[in-house]
């Protein structure tokens, strides 16, 4: 039976590992290559390399980082942040990255998803999407851009049927309203979401507890999960968090 | 992982359709002789033949534009060791809906169809192989071990299906039959038992 995912994932400024999980035994906590194995090692499903770079200068950095990560890497990896066309998606899928993920880009011009998909396959391409809760009006959800910053005025969930349609493989949804918060992912955007594309949803965006990723797998119907903070939790490791999700019928991949 | 297959040179085929890089680092970790090659005289030199592939089943036309296709088959059909990956395990049958127009390697009987309506598509995730019968491309791989699937078509299940996996329908996730070999899901992202099925292959 397909199992639900656990995306472990690294936000990066400069080359470095930000905001992220303090490992023991690392030789450097900062350097995504030791982060990125001793996630998989402890039973990731994936990872996520974003970059959050402010600066634009740092692109080649951000590729030997994606070179040094995906050489020892042998699970999924899918890195996002900054790229703008399909010239900047060569040069990630070149330095070793299973799929990429776009987000501002692709709001501002759809068609390049399909460029991507394209050249490199549906299955490469993750649309990434910020959404906040409207809170006037008929409610719903809005996009942002910019890192979540920038409202748009489009609905996220007619934004997440268009990005399927234009060829995306999946999508990453991502609550601004609970990212960083710890109170749990937004589980009815999620699963609005989830009803309206027939492609998997990654649920990111607030996870606190094991109970919210039970809570997101089974009301919010996602695909597969996605943190940064996975210790935070007073969890020890993913695997301890995999048992927990087993002992609540949650299809996993664990052992692993 | 140390290696045992010696001097045995091992082509990847090129043909346009991407993920090579994914497949060519893995067999590189596995300390294996690899030459990533888009030329059929590199390919019929080799002692066995990878076929990588993702994307639409169309895209293996890059076979036929190159001047691949009889390199490949008649490495496949002189007793060389051939693995499929993905598109490359669906080219061994028959066809493709995905691409009516365009004909496999006819190896496997039957045509690749997409997933029931009853689940999303495409597959995508970790999901677990059901042992059928030997194996020596699964040699030492445990039962309901998980592997990396993402892929919108299947291939049916046949004589010569060693190992299937459920989604929406039971499908081949590994066919082997003498020199050839198909695998449905990615074993170069499919952590430690994917790089085992690779090494497998490498000490045939």
């Amino acid at each position: 039976m397909l199992t639900k995912r656990i995306i472990a994932c690294l936000d990066m400024d400069g080359g470095r590992v930000v905001k992220g999980v303090q490992f023991v035994n690392l030789r450097d906590a900062g350097d995504p290559a030791e982060c990125a194995a001793a996630h998989a090692r402890d039973g990731a499903d994936e990872i996520v390399l974003l970059d959050i770079t402010a600066t634009s200068g740092k692109r080649n950095t951000m590729l030997d980082v994606v070179s040094c990560t995906a050489r020892c890497l042998f699970v999924p990896f899918t890195v996002g942040g900054g790229i703008r066309e399909l010239s900047d998606a060569e040069a990630v899928f070149d330095a070793g990255a299973d799929k990429i993920a776009i987000n501002s880009a692709a709001v501002t011009d759809p068609t390049l998803i399909g460029k991507i998909a394209a050249r490199f396959g549906s299955q490469a391409v993750v649309v990434a999407i910020d959404a906040r809760r409207v809170k006037a009006g008929s409610g719903g959800f809005e996009v942002f851009v910019a890192g979540g910053r920038t409202p748009t005025g489009r609905d996220a969930i007619q934004w997440a049927r268009e990005a399927a349609d234009c060829g995306a493989g999946e999508i990453l949804l991502t609550s601004m309203d609970r990212d960083g918060t710890k109170a749990g992912f937004d589980c009815e955007l999620t699963q609005l979401v989830a009803d309206a594309v027939s492609i998997p949803v990654i649920a990111s965006g607030g996870a606190g507890s094991p109970q919210h990723f039970i809570d997101v797998f089974r009301d919010g119907r996602a695909d597969a999960a996605l943190a940064a903070s996975i210790f935070h939790f007073g969890l020890e490791n993913i695997g301890q968090l995999k048992r927990e999700l087993q002992a609540a019928n949650v299809t996993v991949r664990w052992p692993c | 992982m140390s290696m045992q297959s010696g001097g045995a040179t091992i082509a990847i085929v090129d043909y346009g359709a991407g993920n090579l890089n994914s497949v060519k680092k893995a067999f590189d970790y596995l300390g294996a002789k690899i030459v990533v090659t888009p030329q059929p005289e590199t390919v019929a030199a080799a002692d066995k033949i990878v076929l990588p592939g993702v994307g639409h089943f169309s895209a293996l036309s890059g076979l036929d534009n190159k001047g691949l296709r009889d390199a490949v088959l008649e490495g496949a059909s002189a007793g060389k060791p051939f693995l499929g990956i993905c598109l490359g395990m669906q080219w061994l049958f028959e066809g493709s809906d995905e691409a009516p127009e365009f004909a496999g390697a006819g190896f496997f009987k039957g045509r690749c169809q997409p997933f029931p309506s009853s689940v999303k598509s495409p597959h995508v995730g970790w999901n677990s192989l059901a042992l059928r019968q030997s194996s020596r491309l699964l040699r030492n791989v445990a039962p309901e071990s998980f592997v990396y699937y993402t892929h919108s078509f299947q291939a049916p299940v046949v004589a010569a299906t060693a190992a299937s996996t459920e989604y929406g329908t039971q499908f081949s996730a590994v066919v082997e039959q003498e020199n050839i070999f198909g695998v449905q899901f990615h074993p170069e992202q499919s952590w430690t038992v994917g790089l085992l099925i690779l090494k497998n292959f490498c000490e045939l």
